[in-house]
């Protein structure tokens, strides 16, 4: 008998980090093995199914970063320390590290955006020498909205790391405005040998690649993570489809030269 | 192999292959339709050669045969889920040649597209064989000869009634032992293909990208109303949503569902926190428009539409898709395609 792909697997819930009011890590105990950027399908028997972004993993266990925003988000947010997800997949295509060795790497990312490109800042930093350099732009809604707070720290002893916000408060002595300003004021010589992501909401990374292709970033050397409302992960449902695209299936990651050209 | 036989020794045949089979055909459903007092022609379970409709076209097709309106995924309980047992019968569908076409569509979908087949799908769909029938002349809203799905050789037995006799070709060794039992062999009776419709459309090879911005798609935008209706009724639509239920009186139990979605219909790409794709009708008409005759195309090399006519038979707009098509067609070729 052939297997269920839509069979989910239980995953017992090792640690939940609480970032900020509405979006919580859990490290989950998985041997599954997804590639950076990759997404898996997590559930709640009886309350629904959603696509999440493997924010990080290693031997034996994964990680997601969650934020609470409806009726699957709400239910596994009330969920404890030694609950289970049910997740299944990973489905997707990750982003190519391949790509990266030896390049300068500019992450742009806009709030929860950061969730999939974590696990790819997490590899660097611990082969630094893969990589020429690397700037992190990460943009979040008010301070409170930051996430990975301890990792910035850590990251940005060895990388350059900027954090903006888009409305400061008196706690707040870092910098107020768009990524797309951050990126107005980096400095990049080899133009070439450089390579862009970009995670956010939609016009946030149009924008934001605007900004890259005017420092003569060439287009082929940026990519996106892309979001769309997803039923199924493996090319069924049809809700993810944009043009002959399926999200699912040729991306979340998608290169700018195509997805430039998708018309939703 | 040609086969003649009454009527009644047909029946007789239907009630042995019934044994290890469910049978289908168009049915007819009295006081089903559309409007009060009007029938229904749709896909059913039939005992007897006069249960089936040769004349009619269904307004809906033969998809949900294989593909349910709403399909039960799991049954979860408190610790564990359970995939729901199918029917072990085999599965017989009298239908037309577009509508043959059509499970083409659906296969490439449900068994090809992405590295995973859709095991649901996949479990009925081996069971299915094609009993086709011939359409005498094409219906009105037809335009199966443009879409290049007039005629098909996939399909196990043509069945031919005319008038206390039925004519069979069978095609599907596995049905011969059966057969033989029945009637009297013939000629191999010819199934008669429609060669021509009077809506015919053009489809342009390659589509620039001003046809998504062309005025051609505001019209659409006040007279769609969204409900909805052309996506059911397409034997290609194949897009569904996915949803869990828990049992009121026992919320400790419950199912994960999928149910049929449309494309023109409000939600289908509606993200958290409302973020949504193609609010207007128009947008959603030209990705439909664009699916079933350009982006499925370049993913398998056949177009999707198989040119049966429900959609226009549906639509309570009137709206014509195969308007739609030639409209396409004229703004790409606009100045020489
Ligand atoms: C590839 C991919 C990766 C993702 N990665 C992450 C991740 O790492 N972390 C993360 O937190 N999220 C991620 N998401 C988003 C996540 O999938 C959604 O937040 C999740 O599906 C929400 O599910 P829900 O059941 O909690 O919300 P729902 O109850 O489905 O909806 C949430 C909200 O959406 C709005 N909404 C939904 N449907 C409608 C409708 N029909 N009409 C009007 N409004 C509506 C409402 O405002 C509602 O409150 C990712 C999505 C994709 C596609
Ligand atoms: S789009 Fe219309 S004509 Fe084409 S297959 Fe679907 S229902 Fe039939
Ligand atoms: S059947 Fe007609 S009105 Fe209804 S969604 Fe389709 S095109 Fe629009
Ligand atoms: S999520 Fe279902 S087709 Fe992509």
């Amino acid at each position: 008998m052939a297997v269920n792909v839509y069979a989910p697997h239980r995953a017992k819930i090792l640690n939940i980090n609480r970032q900020t009011e509405i979006d919580y890590t859990f490290t989950l105990e998985a041997d599954v093995k997804p590639l950076n950027g990759q997404f898996l399908e997590v559930s709640v028997p009886r309350v629904g199914e959603c696509p999440i972004s493997v924010s990080d993993f290693g031997e034996g266990y994964l990680e997601l970063t969650i934020r609470r925003v409806g009726k699957v988000t709400n239910f596994i947010h009330d969920l404890k320390v030694g609950d289970s997800l049910f997740i299944r997949g990973p489905y997707g295509k990750g982003f190519p590290l391949a790509a990266f060795l030896g390049k300068r790497l500019i992450i742009a990312a806009g709030g929860t955006g950061l969730a999939p490109v974590k696990s790819v800042i997490n590899n660097f930093c611990r082969n630094p020498g893969d990589i020429d350099k690397l700037d992190l732009l990460a943009g979040f809604k008010t301070p409170a909205d930051v996430l990975f707070k301890a990792e910035l720290q850590e990251w940005s002893k060895k990388f350059n790391v900027q954090v903006t916000v888009d409305k400061g408060d008196s706690s707040w002595s870092g910098r107020v405005g768009l990524i797309t300003n951050l990126v107005k004021e980096l400095t990049i010589e080899n133009t070439d040998n450089t390579r862009v992501i970009i995670v956010g909401p939609p016009l946030m990374m149009k924008f934001t690649a605007l900004e890259f292709i005017n420092k003569s970033i060439p287009e082929k050397n940026i990519w996106f993570s892309f979001e769309r409302k997803m039923c199924c992960g493996i090319g069924k449902c049809g809700h993810c489809k944009i043009d002959n695209t399926y999200v699912c299936l040729e991306g979340p990651v998608i290169n700018y030269v195509q997805a430039k050209r998708l018309i939703d | 192999m040609g086969f003649q036989m009454a009527k009644d020794e047909f029946n007789l045949l239907l009630k042995k292959l019934g044994k290890s089979n469910r049978i289908f055909a168009p049915k007819l459903y009295k006081g089903a339709g559309k409007f009060s007092d009007t029938d229904l022609v749709a896909y059913g379970e039939i005992n007897y050669i006069d249960d089936i409709i040769f004349d009619t076209k269904t307004s809906f097709s033969a998809k949900e045969i294989v593909f349910p309106i709403n399909q039960t995924m799991f049954y979860f309980t408190e610790e564990e889920y359970r995939e729901p047992a199918i029917d072990e019968r085999g599965i017989i569908i009298f239908l037309r040649a577009c509508d043959i076409h059509a499970f083409k569509r659906l296969d490439a979908i449900f068994l090809e597209n992405g590295p995973y087949k859709d095991n649901y799908y996949e479990k009925l769909r081996k069971k299915v064989k094609f009993f086709l029938m011939e359409c005498a002349e094409s219906f009105s809203s037809c335009f199966c000869v443009s879409m290049n799905t007039n005629r098909t050789e996939e399909y196990s037995v043509f069945v031919r009634k005319e008038n206390d006799t039925v004519f069979c070709q069978v095609k599907d060794n596995d049905f011969l032992s059966v057969f033989n039992h029945y009637g009297m062999t013939c000629k191999d009776p010819v199934p008669d293909f429609v060669s021509d419709n009077t809506i015919q459309v053009k489809i342009p090879s390659d589509i620039s990208e001003k046809l998504y911005n062309s005025s051609m798609w505001d019209e659409y935008n006040q007279r769609c109303i969204a409900c909805g209706r052309c996506n059911i009724s397409c034997p290609t639509c194949s897009c569904f949503t996915v949803q869990d239920i828990f049992y009121r009186d026992n919320p400790a139990s419950g199912e994960r569902q999928r149910v049929w979605a449309g494309c023109l219909i409000d939600g289908f790409t509606e993200m958290a926190g409302g973020h949504g794709f193609r609010q207007s009708k128009g947008d959603r008409m030209r990705f439909k428009a664009m699916h079933k005759i350009y982006d499925f195309r370049r993913r398998f090399g056949f177009d999707m539409c198989v040119g049966c006519g429900r959609c226009d038979d549906v639509c309570p707009e009137y709206i014509s898709f195969p308007g739609i098509i030639n409209k396409v067609y004229e703004t790409s070729t606009e100045g020489g395609e």
